[in-house]
């Protein structure tokens, strides 16, 4: 590494993201090193729906408006978050907000970049007579619940005033004190005003404002690649270091794993299962291993009566104790995973691994059969009703680590209990949101923006959308919404862990690990990097 | 001739409603709701969920559904898939692809495997004959994803004669691995068949007839056993075009092929009817046609039949 004494300034901020990122490369000069005139050929799947941004709720599709449009914010390599539109996001007392944006932005057509822009386009996301699949990420602002109800031919949220072309202010139906942190989240995104007019035709092209923009007229051929050109008028933290990037898709990670052997494919973000033993060979230094914000977890219901009240609270316990997490994480996984101390994710601001509770997370066979045993004598187990983990065996490969948490528990507790595998995904999901389980189900998080907000709200709430596990705790719940009106993102960690400490003792689910992202790339490009939310930092990427 | 076609023409239209009907009844009756598969992990608000199942006719019936669909067919409109794509233009986009890839098995399959198996018939008990058996029982016996894998990482990525993968194109050049994995299971088959036929056919009658005429052994090889031969061979060929086309959902996956298999494979996953019925329906109708141009073929090498 070299260090410049000209100039102070660079070095120190080299140097402090050299701490944060832990992990050497040139990349922070000014200049990057490598050739800029390349293509990158990188790994995608098909979007599932046109590319609108309040529309997209899948990473395949996400992958590719992230580096087309320009939020607010953007989110750099470890999370921190940094002004891309906005010139400021003020407040005073986290409920009322104004944001001003950068003069002299426009969109790849020509179009400036306007506060109606921004306020058009969530309006389009929330209301319920467009059907858009990221609706609900505009619910903390006023005037959500009128838009978005069913049936509703409300097309505004109240919450919204354009001030003038600059300016725009918000206003939400509670003090939340994370919601400029969440402004990068491709939901937020803004959108030109053709984009409003026929939604689905400029989903097949769409027009933005970010780094890249498409390359012209069928960039992208369904299911094979979607081409992106840089957006030579971009100028902000993203500016493309190479010549373009075009993902191609595939239908399965092993054949994308064939191409990046052999040089076909220049970047892949996930490696197959099946070639988690050798990739570290086979890719010699071309690999990387970081992790990022991302869980997995088990969550029992409580309406199975096995597992609600005192007796069902000592049992959820036992069976997280039993677990061997530690072992798993190693054997089935190569260690592409980490043990989990919590329910949000290491790489987030506010993480601490040594929680009060969270020694329910350590392997301790006794304790789990002296809890068990406990709970036996307050209420016998029912077993006319064994615990299974139900899980979607059509992709994401759980079956092995299910059966492993079923051994180890097995092994442990000498209970019986089996995994329930469902043919399809959607299958699995429509029993879980019907209330219907007969027994727990896998369940996982990935961030939508660096906060652990968004790994305990959506997830644990009364009433909450992905509450599989239908939890109810209404001092939970007050621990929560205290630490979304706090005044600082510090003291709102600060509440959000307090939230957590009932959880770690009620644990309505049980976390195993971490995400790690494990990828790789080919001799031909360099300047890898993988960011917060374990997607590579593209823009950055250079051939050799 | 003329009457046989039409009523095999005719037949069809049964053929074609019975199918549509129970492929719609078995997508529609999958366990889980076709929004969760366009919600996803995160699901969507109730409100949007309610939208998206009036917009695809999810909230009605199954025999609402079926008819909606059978509507849009007669004026030609297919509708869209969960996408918002028109699903003739997906079929436009992914037939041609694979109709290629069938083909080229076809061929493939067709030429090797009539030539080897005739070669192996006539030197029954030789070293050839023996060793072709012994060949044709491991392709048929090893799973194609196994010999696919196999081939792909032999020729793509260690010897590097081709790319693994097939690019958007689909050229000549790039099908030529793929199509050699998908044929090579039915070539197998055409092998041991024609060897079978040839050897029966070899000590009939008719052939030693023509021997003894004096016939030269090319023109009794060639045009008395191979014609008569060609009869069961031509049954499976004709049926096995409407299994490639349909059946190329493993080799597609593993070359990265975007063709029917794969479009189909999908839909069947995301619960999207009107794509899966609509691919199936062309799938039988080249099914059909095949059974219809095989049936000809018979008249064609056995005048028998043609009076019968």
């Amino acid at each position: 590494m070299r260090y410049s004494r000209t100039s102070k300034m660079l070095g120190v901020a080299a140097i402090a993201a050299l701490a944060l990122s832990a992990c050497g490369g040139g990349d922070n000069s000014t200049e990057s090193q490598g050739d800029t005139s390349r293509v990158i050929v990188v790994d995608g799947s098909e979007p599932q729906q046109p590319l609108i941004p309040t529309n997209t709720n899948e990473v395949g599709g996400g992958k590719v408006l992230d580096l087309v449009f320009a939020g607010l914010i953007s989110y750099d390599a470890e999370g921190k978050s940094q002004n891309e539109m906005a010139e400021s996001i003020e407040t005073e007392d986290s409920q009322n907000y104004t944001i001003k944006l950068k003069e002299g932005k426009t969109f790849t057509n020509g179009d400036p970049v306007t506060a109606s822009s921004f306020v058009d386009a969530w309006n389009y996301g929330a209301a319920a007579k467009n059907a858009q699949l990221s609706s609900y990420f505009f619910e903390s602002i006023e005037g959500y619940d009128e838009a978005a109800a069913e049936g509703s031919k409300v097309e505004e949220m109240s919450g919204l005033k354009v001030v003038d072309d600059q300016t725009f202010t918000v206003k939400l139906r509670q003090p939340e004190s994370d919601f400029p942190l969440r402004l990068g989240y491709s939901a937020f995104f803004p959108m030109p005003a053709e984009a409003l007019e026929n939604p689905e035709k400029f989903g097949e092209n769409p027009v933005g404002n970010g780094p890249y923009k498409f390359d012209g007229e069928g960039a992208w051929q369904h299911n094979q690649e979607i081409k992106l050109v840089p957006n030579e008028d971009y100028e902000g933290p993203q500016k493309a270091q190479n010549a373009g990037v075009t993902f191609k898709m595939y239908q399965n990670d092993t054949t994308a794993y064939q191409d990046l052997i052999s040089d076909n494919l220049d970047v892949l973000q996930t490696i197959p299962t099946s070639d988690i033993q050798n990739f570290k060979n086979d890719l010699d230094d071309r690999w990387i291993e970081s992790p990022y914000a991302g869980n997995q977890t088990i969550a029992i219901p409580y309406y199975l009566k096995n597992w609600d009240g005192e007796a069902g609270q000592l049992r959820r316990q036992a069976i997280s104790m039993a677990i061997n997490r530690d072992e798993i994480t190693k054997v089935i996984f190569n260690s592409g995973r980490t043990p989990a101390k919590e329910f949000t994710a290491p790489v987030l601001d506010g993480y601490s691994d040594n929680l009060p509770g969270s020694e329910n997370l350590e392997f301790n066979p006794e304790k789990a059969k002296e809890l068990w045993e406990k709970a036996e004598k307050l209420e016998p187990f029912d077993k006319s009703e064994p615990l299974t983990i139900a899980y979607n065996a059509d992709k994401g490969d759980h079956k092995t680590w299910v059966q492993a948490v079923v051994n180890s528990i097995k092994n442990e507790l000498g209970i019986e209990i089996s995994g329930k595998p469902y043919a399809t995904f959607k299958e699995v999901r429509t029993i879980a949101t019907d209330g219907e389980l007969t027994g727990a189900i896998r369940a996982g998080w990935q961030a939508d923006y660096p906060s652990l907000a968004n790994f305990l709200g959506p997830i644990y709430t009364t009433g909450a959308g992905s509450n599989d596990a239908r939890y109810t705790n209404e001092k939970f719940d007050q621990a929560i919404s205290d630490g979304l009106a706090a005044a600082s993102v510090e003291e709102g960690n600060e509440a959000m862990n307090k939230a957590q400490e009932m959880l770690l003792e009620d644990l309505p689910a049980i976390p195993l690990w971490y995400q790690v992202a494990q990828g790789g790339w080919s001799n031909n490009v360099t300047n890898v990097e993988f960011g917060w939310n374990g997607v590579p930092l593209y823009y950055a990427i250079t051939g050799k | 001739m003329g009457w046989y076609l039409v009523r095999r023409i005719l037949q069809m239209i049964p053929v074609f409603l019975g199918a549509t009907l129970l492929i719609y009844f078995l997508v529609f009756s999958l366990p889980g709701d076709a929004t969760a598969a366009i919600c996803g992990e995160k699901g969507c608000t109730p409100a949007t969920e309610a939208a998206l199942r009036e917009q695809y006719n999810l909230d009605q019936p199954f025999w609402v559904q079926y008819f909606l669909y059978l509507k849009g067919l007669m004026t030609f409109d297919l509708g869209t898939n969960f996408a918002g794509r028109p699903i003739s233009e997906i079929i436009a986009n992914v037939f041609p692809t694979t109709a290629r890839l069938a083909v080229m098995a076809l061929v493939f399959e067709a030429v090797f495997g009539i030539i080897v198996g005739l070669f192996a018939g006539l030197k029954k008990g030789k070293l050839f004959d023996s060793t072709m058996l012994v060949v044709s029982l491991v392709v048929i016996a090893v799973p194609i994803f196994v010999l696919g894998f196999l081939m792909q990482f032999l020729f793509g990525v260690k010897l590097e004669w081709t790319n693994p993968t097939v690019s958007g194109d689909a050229s000549f050049t790039e099908l030529i691995l793929p199509a050699l994995v998908l044929g090579l299971v039915s070539f197998a088959y055409v092998l041991r068949l024609t060897r079978t036929a040839v050897i029966e056919n070899a000590s009939a009658d008719y052939v030693r007839t023509a021997t003894a005429k004096g016939l030269s052994r090319r023109r009794v090889i060639g045009v008395h056993v191979m014609r008569n031969s060609m009869i069961p061979v031509a049954t499976f060929l004709g049926a096995d075009l409407g299994a490639l086309m349909g059946g190329a959902i493993v080799t597609e996956g593993i070359f990265n092929v975007n063709g029917v298999g794969n479009t189909l494979y999908r839909a069947v996953l995301n619960g999207e009817a009107p794509v899966v019925v609509s691919i199936v329906t062309v799938l039988i109708l080249i099914f059909v046609l095949a059974n219809l141009l095989v049936d000809l073929l018979y008249a064609w090498l056995d005048p028998r039949i043609r009076y019968a």
